[in-house]
């Protein structure tokens, strides 16, 4: 196994390059400037805006400044904002905690909710329960999360004022934080859980007709340990994968949801950056984000080999 | 429109023997529609309730603001837009002050220079402020003509790349006299001696803190986070692209003031869902820029919370033709001035042109109180505002221009002469109310034979300054182009530079200077040329009234751009908000946050 990990490990890096130089290749062609806010205003001379391209390095050929981030990325310098001049890194791990509380609550509340409605949905199929678990299933996963928040922003803050829906991450009062936290949490929530909670359904099916299950029926074992020792065991395995290989997404957090509620996370930094064509930033995040990705494809598989006894890695 | 009916409901509620909602049900009952209903309420809003009465220093609580675009560096001189300079105007001040009208009023200057206090010299060749005695910093160190010195000493040292420099770049020499004096030296007689230093681009910064920090290492300054200055407020925490806290400056000069203990700006959305905080929840006090479509805030207003108020002044949302023919690539380039539009230089087709467009509809429809018709391309301050041109719509005068030019229709009902076709292609930046406005010129357009195209860019993109990216308002490489031309001061100088060729080779938009010239239409009008150059040194202020409103008359009689509406600021304000006369377009919304309170 050692030597699996390690050869993957070794594979990764190559694709990490590859993955980094497409993007900066990407950003570097894209039309669109950080200068793009004064053109409209003519008070920039020409000598002015080409001294601010050269502070930004943006008058060097583009594998100059790729080879340059790069060597700085390695050493741990992420670079500088072009819009704020805060240091990268300071911006990401500034938003990083309010990206836990609201993306990865909203991971746990899905998860949470998804895997007890998908299990009883399975052991109870096309019961009433079913048919009205799938069908909100279809609605949460068919509502797109724009709509959805501002279908909650309309009902409970305009029409009830039960909670606001402007995010305020200094918020000190402990009330005002959960209520602030409840609508970005449900919207979350409710569209990641209907998708997960199919696939729970669908895993526990597959493992519910098998043999071994009419064996432990069959020697008395009650339905509840059939279920949830057996038949459960063996169906969340493709689950845990699941949810391995989603939990990067909880690192670049939910861009539209936070642009709606105003969740200053990593998502409406990334949406900002990118329209301000602010490279350093987007840069650091992307590239972030796929060494998240390559590692959790390996930690997922590496969990699938560690929970099937029947894989095993050469 | 308002009958004795109207007035007598309204009464009635303001005296508060009516609540609003049954003030709505009998103005409706009465027959007016949602839209007078909105003018009946807000007309009867100003009425005063007691203004705040003078407090206490920070008597009156938290004020949020919400501005959809959120500040993200707080160094005015280093900003990248609009929402940066208020970040940093309710910590730092400059000399004076500026509204619409073209008012000054002293802010760190103890008066207005005038030729009667000696102020301004009668060369006009410099001004000399004398500042307020005993202000200080937010840090306890004392104020003096040293830091406006050092101010200028910062934006002009071209390695700080600083953002306001075009401000600066007519002034020679900054003295100080003394600790409460500072001379300003031109390098030729002007009148715009109220250019540097005043309003948002003429904030002063403390020297004590950026001394070490001029030319190149300017961005790496940790003023630039935590900025302080002599204002009411100063910064007590920072996200950028988030939000911003501000606690009182305690060394601020007057101890009754400000009234609010602590100030949040908190960035990020969009503008509607800014609207909404104000107007229906209530969770926020004021918002800023409230750029949605006038239909959706006259609803959200309805409900009581807040107040919508504008201001006059925001830009001119224009037309510009091209002179030079997008099609066509010579020397490497498209629109090139080697290759003269085949129709657009044509004057009747420019005015036939204008007179085919709906200028009221697109106001009343779209704009709402957001923005009025105009005739002119430059309308503020209002003195500048030429009375000699007039909203015209007149389909049957522009088909007759354009069968005396000699442009018949063909079968599919567009006109051509000479095998060229009148086929435009129409851009602007992608935005639903501009994409509408589109649609409504278009339609003119096509009455009168004319086809267009329209297309819509992102406005990152529209907007940026790349050299190498062919969709930018500067490279034009369509017949024309529309966007809203904003006003930065009382000088109408910079504005109308977008038409000024004294020097070709520097100022039509050009590859050779990168598409860094201001005329972007490459029109050359010695005429023009003559009046802008006079202007730059008349010092007589009527004559130099009558020269730009000459200039502006010369713009829209040859349609080298066609003026559409005149835009207004539009911000929402929680009705126990009371802000004063806030808004200019030469200053921040929040340059008096220091007198801002809550009514009683």
């Amino acid at each position: 196994m050692t030597a699996y990990i390690g050869r993957r490990l070794l594979s990764a890096i190559p694709t990490l390059i590859l993955i980094s130089m497409v993007v900066f290749g990407i950003l570097a062609l894209a039309p669109g400037d950080p200068l793009s806010q004064f053109a409209a205003n003519p008070d920039i001379p020409p000598e002015v805006r080409e001294n601010i391209r050269h502070q930004f390095g943006l008058d060097q050929p583009i594998p100059i400044r790729y080879v340059k981030w790069a060597a700085a990325f390695a050493r741990g310098d992420w670079g500088y904002s072009f819009a704020s001049r805060f240091s990268v890194s300071r911006l990401i791990l500034q938003r990083l905690p309010t990206d836990f509380w609201v993306v990865g609550f909203a991971y746990l509340v899905a998860v949470l909710l998804a895997i007890p409605i998908g299990v009883l949905s399975a052991v109870k199929q096309y019961s009433v329960f079913d048919q009205v678990a799938t069908t909100c299933a279809f609605i949460g996963f068919s509502l797109p999360t724009f709509f959805t928040g501002i279908l909650f922003i309309i009902i409970f803050s305009v029409r009830l004022h039960w909670l606001p829906f402007i995010f305020n991450v200094q918020a000190t009062n402990p009330a005002v934080i959960l209520k602030q936290a409840v609508m970005p949490v449900a919207v979350l929530a409710l569209f990641q859980s209907a998708g997960l909670m199919r696939f729970v359904r669908s895993s526990m099916l597959d493992n519910v007709g098998q043999d071994y299950v009419r064996t432990a029926r069959a020697k008395g074992v009650s339905e509840r340990r059939v279920i949830v020792r057996h038949v459960l065991r063996n169906g969340l395995i493709p689950v845990v994968t699941l949810l391995a290989l989603g939990l990067p997404a909880v690192f670049t957090g939910a861009v539209i949801t936070e642009q709606i509620f105003r969740v200053p996370g990593i998502g409406s930094l990334l949406i900002a950056s990118i329209q301000n064509s602010d490279t350093p930033v987007v840069m650091a995040i992307t590239f972030v984000y796929a060494i998240l990705v390559v590692l959790f494809n390996l930690v997922a598989d590496v969990i699938y080999g560690l929970l099937d006894p029947r894989i095993k890695y050469g | 429109m308002r009958h004795d009916g109207v007035d007598r409901i309204v009464a009635e509620m303001v005296h508060s023997r009516l609540s609003r909602r049954e003030l709505i049900a009998r103005l409706t009952a009465l027959g007016l529609s949602a839209g007078g209903i909105a003018a009946a309420l807000s007309a009867a809003a100003p009425r005063p309730a007691r203004a705040a009465a003078p407090g206490r220093r920070g008597g009156s609580g938290p004020l949020r603001l919400l501005y959809w675009q959120a500040p993200t560096i707080v160094n005015p001189h280093l900003s990248e837009g609009t929402k940066d300079y208020h970040a940093s105007r309710v910590c730092l001040e400059p000399l004076l002050t500026v509204n619409a009208a073209g008012v000054f009023t002293p802010v760190l200057a103890a008066q207005v220079p005038s030729r009667a206090n000696g102020g301004l010299s009668p060369d006009g060749r410099s001004v000399t402020y004398k500042l307020k005695p005993g202000v200080k910093w937010a840090d306890g160190r004392p104020f003096s003509a040293d830091d406006v010195v050092f101010t200028f000493k910062f934006i002009t040292n071209k390695e700080t790349g600083a953002t306001t420099y075009g401000t600066y770049i007519n002034v020679d020499k900054v003295e100080a006299l003394d600790p409460n004096t500072v001379k300003v030296t031109f390098k030729a007689a002007t009148p715009a001696w109220y250019v540097p230093f005043v309003g948002e681009q003429g904030q002063i910064l403390p020297r004590h803190a950026l001394d070490p920090y001029v030319g190149n290492n300017a961005r790496n300054a940790p003023f630039n986070l935590k900025s302080f200055g002599t204002g009411p407020y100063k910064i007590e925490s920072f996200r950028p692209g988030d939000q911003i806290v501000y606690s009182i400056n305690e060394f601020y000069r007057d101890p009754a003031k400000p009234a609010f203990s602590q100030v949040t700006i908190k960035g990020g959305g969009d503008a509607a869902s800014a609207a909404r905080a104000v107007l229906e929840t209530g969770e926020y006090d004021y918002a800023w820029n409230l750029q949605v479509e006038w239909p959706v805030l006259q609803h959200m207003a309805q409900g009581g919370k807040g107040v919508i108020f504008t201001e006059r002044g925001s830009g001119v949302e224009q037309i510009y033709l091209n002179m030079t023919d997008p099609n066509k690539e010579v020397d490497g380039q498209r629109s090139s001035v080697k290759a003269p539009h085949p129709f657009l230089t044509d004057l009747k087709v420019r005015q036939a042109m204008s007179l085919a467009i709906d200028r009221e509809t697109i106001a009343t429809q779209l704009y709402g109180q957001e923005g009025d018709a105009t005739a002119n391309v430059l309308t503020t301050p209002a003195n500048l505002a030429s009375k000699n041109t007039k909203i015209v719509h007149d389909i049957a005068k522009a088909n007759q221009l354009l069968d005396e030019a000699g442009y018949q229709r063909g079968p599919d009902g567009v006109r051509q002469k000479g095998g060229v076709k009148l086929q435009v292609t129409y851009v602007t930046s992608v935005n639903s109310l501009r994409q509408k406005e589109q649609e409504i010129v278009k339609a003119g357009w096509t009455q009168i034979g004319i086809a267009a195209t329209l297309q819509s860019i992102d406005a990152g993109v529209f907007f940026s300054s790349s050299p190498g990216n062919n969709d930018t308002y500067a490279h034009f490489y369509r017949d024309a182009e529309m966007f809203t031309s904003t006003f930065t001061s009382p000088f109408p100088n910079q504005y109308m530079a977008r038409f000024y060729s004294g020097d070709p080779a520097k100022d039509l938009s050009q590859k050779q200077n990168n598409w860094s010239g201001l005329d972007i239409c490459r029109w050359v009008s010695k005429e023009f040329n003559q009046l802008f150059e006079q202007a730059q040194a008349e010092l007589d202020p009527k004559k130099a009234d009558a020269l730009w409103i000459k200039m502006n008359d010369i713009v829209v009689n040859q349609g080298v751009s066609l003026p559409l509406i005149d835009r207004k600021f539009v911000s929402a304000r929680a009705s126990s908000l009371d802000v004063g006369q806030n808004m200019s377009p030469f200053d921040s919304e929040t340059r008096n946050i220091a007198d801002w309170g809550r009514r009683a």
